[in-house]
């Protein structure tokens, strides 16, 4: 059986991803390790979300397959990144987030941003799924650039603190 | 000299390298001199055409000329020291400042007494040029080895020009065919 990093991994080679860029989360730590020892995948950390979804945008252009990896907190950082240039010029993007806040969170200050993830995503047609095992995370992932590409829009999958 | 002819001498010297113009007046006052297939007019964003320029350097060979803007420059800082950590040879960043937001009404930006130039070299920029001391024609025939800063100090002001009668979506795809043409 997969475990929760490995089926992620599984699925993001599956899809034929090959340009990450991340914001870690300690959720995420084990992850981030692997797709940078990936040479088939570009990674590049970035200093903010919305940085890096312009970074994607280019390397889209080019012909590259893109993904973020990053915490639901730095959705925020993203709106106007998601509107006015993934909405406007019809950019694919899969986002792999970390969904802090939810049950079983330590930490308080992750508490609003966690209630509100879904709802921003929702708003902003963006089709958002919440990932709660392994086996559906491969599976999922696995076939997400294919829907982003259909959608013409990022897609988004929430992993809770629940599914590490 | 205002960002207009500062554009067009730019322009003079660059054959068929991509070129990501930042929103507003850069954008069309690039579009009035100089349309080409090659040029991505980013409509939206503020602050992400140098992230843009970043994601196309690091994923394919050909050069990427980013025009960007003090005020934007300064939305995205955090993009300075990614790109600067990357370092794609093929990228360069031009950024006419003039120490204003010139597209909302001239409002004085902070680069009136901070200097990007500095930022860009303590960023860790390895090249890192006024715009005034260089033959930029030279410069690009050049093999750099690293990613390159270009501070081109201007006046405030705009050109009486029109907005861009393109498609967001043809903008993109006439882009994405330069990028894939040989």
């Amino acid at each position: 059986m997969l475990d929760s990093t490995e089926a992620i991994y599984k699925g993001i080679k599956s899809s034929g991803i090959n340009f990450i860029v991340s914001v870690p989360c300690v959720n995420l730590k084990e992850l981030l390790k692997i797709i940078d020892e990936d040479e088939e995948i570009i990674h590049v950390p970035v200093t903010r979300e919305e940085e890096g979804l312009g970074i994607c945008a280019g390397a889209f252009i080019s012909g590259k397959k893109t993904a973020i990896l990053m915490q639901n907190s730095g959705l925020g950082n993203c709106i106007n990144a998601l509107t006015s240039l993934y909405e406007l010029y019809s950019f694919p993007l899969v986002m792999i987030i970390s969904h802090r806040g939810t049950e079983g969170e330590p930490i308080i200050g992750q508490i609003p941003m966690g209630k509100f993830t879904t709802k921003l995503l929702d708003s902003l047609d963006i089709y958002n799924e919440k990932i709660t095992s392994p086996e559906k995370s491969f599976k999922a992932i696995s076939t997400s650039w294919e829907k982003s590409i259909e959608n013409k829009k990022p897609i988004a999958f929430l992993f809770e603190i629940s599914y590490w | 000299m205002k960002r207009f002819d500062a554009i067009k001498k730019i322009m003079e010297n660059i054959s068929n390298e991509l070129l990501i113009a930042n929103i507003g007046f850069p954008s069309r006052e690039l579009y009035e001199i100089c349309d080409r297939n090659e040029n991505f007019y980013m409509l939206g964003s503020m602050g992400l055409a140098s992230s843009i320029g970043l994601g196309l350097a690091l994923s394919q060979d050909k050069k990427i000329i980013v025009l960007d803007g003090d005020g934007s420059t300064l939305m995205n800082l955090g993009s300075l020291v990614t790109i600067a950590n990357q370092n794609p040879k093929n990228f360069i960043l031009i950024v006419l400042d003039n120490h204003a937001y010139g597209s909302t009404g001239n409002q004085e930006t902070y680069t009136k007494n901070t200097n990007l130039l500095k930022i860009a070299k303590s960023a860790g920029f390895k090249n890192v040029f006024n715009y005034n001391t260089i033959n930029f024609k030279d410069l690009l025939s050049k093999n750099l080895i690293e990613s390159t800063f270009i501070h081109f100090e201007i006046e405030p002001g705009n050109a009486d020009v029109g907005v861009i009668d393109l498609s967001p979506d043809e903008i993109k795809n006439r882009f994405i065919k330069a990028v894939k043409n040989p």
